[in-house]
């Protein structure tokens, strides 16, 4: 009887176009690269943006954070935390790098695994991660323990793991078949490094995965309310485990990248990239409560990230000065966000 | 405060004697995206006397008593206070000008005490300004013992039924003496004794000279309870009458813009073989050797107080809680029941009690909210969500059940109460149960719509569902079961067939 219930036909769906939550945030992004090239004409005579060179390093430099960031953001959305990634990167970088070594090296970690196929490197780093996700997963789901802490746990864990594998000794001399996987490649005449295509690709299957499969359908409706998810017949610590796995599966990789690129392995390598992941997301819209975040927010936010950090080296601010700025920018941003998004939903 | 005794006595209409309005609100005009919740509305509301609202869901009556209340701010419209203009700038604004609301959904925090959450921002303080929980327990049950209700101060609301929780809300509500005290369908989670006490404490407030407005959707409270009304229909104002003036079939008329013919069209169908049998059930320190059977078509009610244990039951059937002991037939093969997963898997749905704790996904949107549940089963391939389909097949159900949205992608959350309740019941339609649990299947939901549910319950039974329902709505338990099983303190008491069952019997059963 009213006009106002469902029209007759299904094509009503999504009727009312709606812009998406990643517009305004992109608006950010775009309005910080245009403070930068202002600044830049004015103080460095120069231009910012058209500039190849440092494009593809700003792009480099985002893909590892954001590979790490489209797994944390899985993570955040169920309304978790995971605070392991970066000591996941540096010991998953360990163990691929200690399978990569040429027989080149006198003091190889594994003087018998030495000139081997890169699989069985890039296998073991992933591998690495992937437990290391599992063991995160397994425990919030078993034992209730909150996310913050389980993953605190193994922040500290898999860094010291890191660190006795070698007794903190780097490894190196690399070869390089395995190095391969950092290096970049023209593509019409612009230099494309291979994390890049590798971190694009893991942004594109998982916004596939969180839009379109059941997988992804039930991440979210974890984060949004539990109890209902539950009743709804959703088995959470199984799916919760899942969510974990996969986050760890994509700190491993992100480690084998950074290895592969340093042609080493480092047990500090990673340090504190789980902060940057997880400002990337939040940046990029992710709710800390759960239930709302989108991939194509979280590469906004993390290329949002990289320019900056690029951005104030162009301008050569000061190292110091360049942390102070970003904390009050990320924080700035969400503000930012979080009031627009507010206004839109009070209307 | 005034002589309690003349006051109550007042009938309707004569209580604005004193002159004036105590609230007025006219040409209220409030939209939101897609649609007009309310058209140049007014309410006028007078000094002891009790104000309902009615209207289908969605006809804008929240919307009104959140602007009341000073959650939302009106597009356009003014506003009165005792005769004076004002502009309310929030909810804490509105309270301190002596306007009060419980809402439709509970808003009390779980992991805090009865006594925390009533008096939360406003803690008795000690000397050194830390809270002084002795003033605030001693406080707590003053006003408890005031308004007779029976809960203990220093208990976790999250431990509480909903019906006490709602009881805590009320308490609430009364304890800032406000003189505008709003009421969105306080009573959809009540039974008939709560909602007896409730109205103890009305027509005290009342005789107070303080103004009520009451929402409900229930014709004989309004009856009971209210000296005049107001309907509204579409966001529009239709009408205000005094309720001993017109009759339930003038309101329905009024709220709907057409008759409806049956309330409770049960129909007969052939009642087949056993489909779930409970033997023995306990769970500790809750109920215990509770056991019933449910055959194919049969719709087996489910009575009893607030408190008995009937949800408790219903949620250990589905697997929410586990039972400590018993065993669960489902066509005659024991069946253990860890999970709500594994009760799904055979066949199962529950519609929750709370649709705001365990119901509602309240950040996605109504198309993910109808869909949660069957994805479990169906509609998916190779991992992927055949989201066509499934999207068709969602907005035909929604249509059945008349949910009133302009959109499928609109959050969940801007829906009515009674909307939002009707999409957790097509989520659970949209599995194509065999056992179909029901807890408070028509909470806040319209009485056309209801007719509506209730001709659907019918329906799934004649398909050869076996239902199992669970109502505080006396009517709707005598009008739509074929068998009532009654509880009380975690036992059951005593079932009834549909020829026995009568109000008298299930009272009687249900307080021994
Ligand atoms: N925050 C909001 N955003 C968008 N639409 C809204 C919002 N709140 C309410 N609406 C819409 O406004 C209309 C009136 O809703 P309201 O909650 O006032 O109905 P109601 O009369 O209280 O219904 P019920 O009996 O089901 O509780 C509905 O169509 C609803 O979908
Ligand atoms: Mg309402």
């Amino acid at each position: 009887m009213s006009t106002n219930e469902i029209a007759g036909s299904a094509n009503v769906i999504g009727s009312k176009k709606r812009l998406p939550p990643e517009v305004s945030i992109l608006g950010v992004l775009i309005g910080i690269a245009i403070v930068f090239e202002i600044l830049g004409w004015i103080f460095v005579g120069d231009s910012f943006l058209a500039n190849k060179q440092r494009l593809s390093i700003i792009i480099l430099q985002v893909s590892v954070i954001g590979i790490i960031a489209v797994g944390v953001t899985q993570v955040i959305i169920t309304a978790g935390v995971d605070l392991s990634s970066g000591s996941i990167v540096g010991l998953s970088a360990m163990v691929a790098a200690s399978l990569a070594q040429t027989s080149a090296n006198p003091r190889a970690v594994y003087p018998t695994l030495t000139d081997i196929s890169p699989i069985w490197a890039i296998l073991a780093g992933l591998g690495v991660g992937l437990l290391a996700g599992i063991v995160n997963g397994s425990l919030i789901a078993r034992t209730k323990i909150p996310p913050f802490i389980a993953t605190l746990g193994m922040m500290v864990s898999a860094r010291g793991l890191a660190k006795w594998y070698t007794l903190g000794q780097p490894v190196a001399l690399l070869d390089d078949s395995f190095t391969w996987f950092g290096k970049s490649f023209n593509i019409f005449g612009f230099p494309l490094p291979l994390p890049v295509i590798v971190f694009l690709l893991v942004a594109v299957i998982c916004h596939i995965a969180l839009t379109y499969t059941r997988y992804g359908k039930f991440t979210y409706a974890i984060g949004a309310n539990p109890q209902a998810a539950r009743v709804s017949g959703i088995n959470i610590g199984g799916h919760l485990i899942k969510v974990y796995a996969v986050a760890g599966l994509l700190s491993g990789l992100a480690g084998v990248m950074t290895a592969a690129r340093a042609a080493s392995g480092q047990p500090g390598m990673g340090v504190a990239y789980e902060l940057d992941a997880i400002a990337a997301a939040v940046i990029g819209g992710t709710s800390l409560s759960g239930g709302v975040g989108r991939i194509t927010g979280t590469v906004i936010g993390t290329i949002i990230l990289g320019v900056l950090t690029s951005g104030f080296t162009f301008l050569k601010v000061g190292a110091y000065y360049q942390e102070i700025i970003k904390g009050i920018i990320i924080v700035s941003a969400v503000i930012i966000d979080q009031h627009r998004q507010n206004k839109r939903k009070k209307a | 405060m005034n002589g309690t005794g003349t006051m109550d006595a007042t009938p309707a209409g004569g209580a604005a004697m004193d002159g004036g309005y105590l609230l007025e609100v006219e040409n209220v005009r409030k939209e939101f995206p897609g649609v007009v919740a309310l058209d140049n509305v007014q309410l006028r509301l007078k000094r002891g006397s009790v104000h309902a609202l009615m209207g289908e869901n969605g006809a804008g009556k929240s919307t009104l008593m959140k602007i009341v209340a000073g959650i939302y701010t009106p597009d356009s419209g003014s506003f009165k206070l005792r005769g004076e203009d004002i502009k309310l700038r929030g909810p804490l604004d509105a309270l301190e000008h002596g306007i009060a609301m419980i809402h439709q959904e509970l808003n009390l925090m779980a992991p805090m005490t009865v006594a925390e959450n009533i008096w939360i921002r406003r803690e008795p303080l000690t000397r050194f300004g830390f809270v002084d929980h002795g003033e605030m327990r001693r406080k707590t049950a003053e006003l408890f013992k005031r308004l007779n209700i029976d809960i203990d101060p220093d208990v976790q609301v999250g431990t509480l039924t909903v019906a006490s929780r709602q009881m805590v809300e009320i308490a609430k509500a009364v304890s800032y003496e406000s003189d505008v005290l709003i009421m969105d369908e306080p009573t959809s989670a009540l039974t008939e004794r709560e909602v007896d006490h409730l109205f103890t404490i009305i027509r005290a407030l009342r005789g107070q000279g303080k103004g009520i407005i009451y929402i409900t959707h229930k014709m004989n409270e309004l009856f009971e309870i209210a000296d005049e009304f107001s309907v509204f229909r579409d966001g529009k104002y239709i009408a205000t009458k005094l309720s001993h003036e017109v009759t339930r079939d003038d309101i329905i008329r009024m709220m709907v813009g057409r008759e409806i013919t049956q309330m409770f069209p049960k129909e007969e169908v052939p009642i087949g073989a056993v489909v779930l049998s409970a033997k023995g059930l306990t769970l500790k320190g809750v109920f215990s050797d509770v056991s019933f059977d449910v055959r194919s078509g049969e719709i087996l009610g489910i009575a009893g107080l607030v408190g008995s244990g009937r949800s408790n039951i219903a949620e250990t059937v589905f697997g929410v809680t586990p039972a400590d002991a018993g065993t669960i037939e489902l066509f005659g093969k024991t069946v253990r029941i860890d999970s709500p997963s594994t009760a799904m898997r055979h066949g199962m749905a529950f519609l929750t009690e709370d649709r705001k704790e365990t119901g509602c996904f309240l950040l996605l949107d109504i198309q993910e909210n109808t869909q949660m549940a069957v994805l479990q089963s169906g509609y998916v391939k190779n991992g992927f969500v055949k989201q066509k389909h499934l999207s068709r097949d969602s907005v035909e159900i929604s249509q059945a059940l008349r949910v009133k949205t302009p959109d499928m992608a609109e959050p969940i959350i801007n829906l009515s109460g009674g909307n939002q309740q009707k999409v957790l019941i097509a989520r659970w339609l949209l599995t194509k149960p065999k056992i179909l649990i029901l807890d408070e299947p028509t909470r806040g939901i319209d009485v056309g719509a209801k007719a509506e549910i209730h001709r659907l319950i019918s329906k799934l039974a004649g398909q050869g569902v076996a239902v199992i329902m669970i109502s505080s709505e006396m009517p709707e338990v005598l009008g739509m079961s074929d068998r009532i099983m009654v509880v009380h303190e975690g036992r059951v008491t005593g079932f009834l067939d549909r020829a026995e069952a009568s109000q008298v019997k299930i009272m009687e059963l249900a307080s021994h």
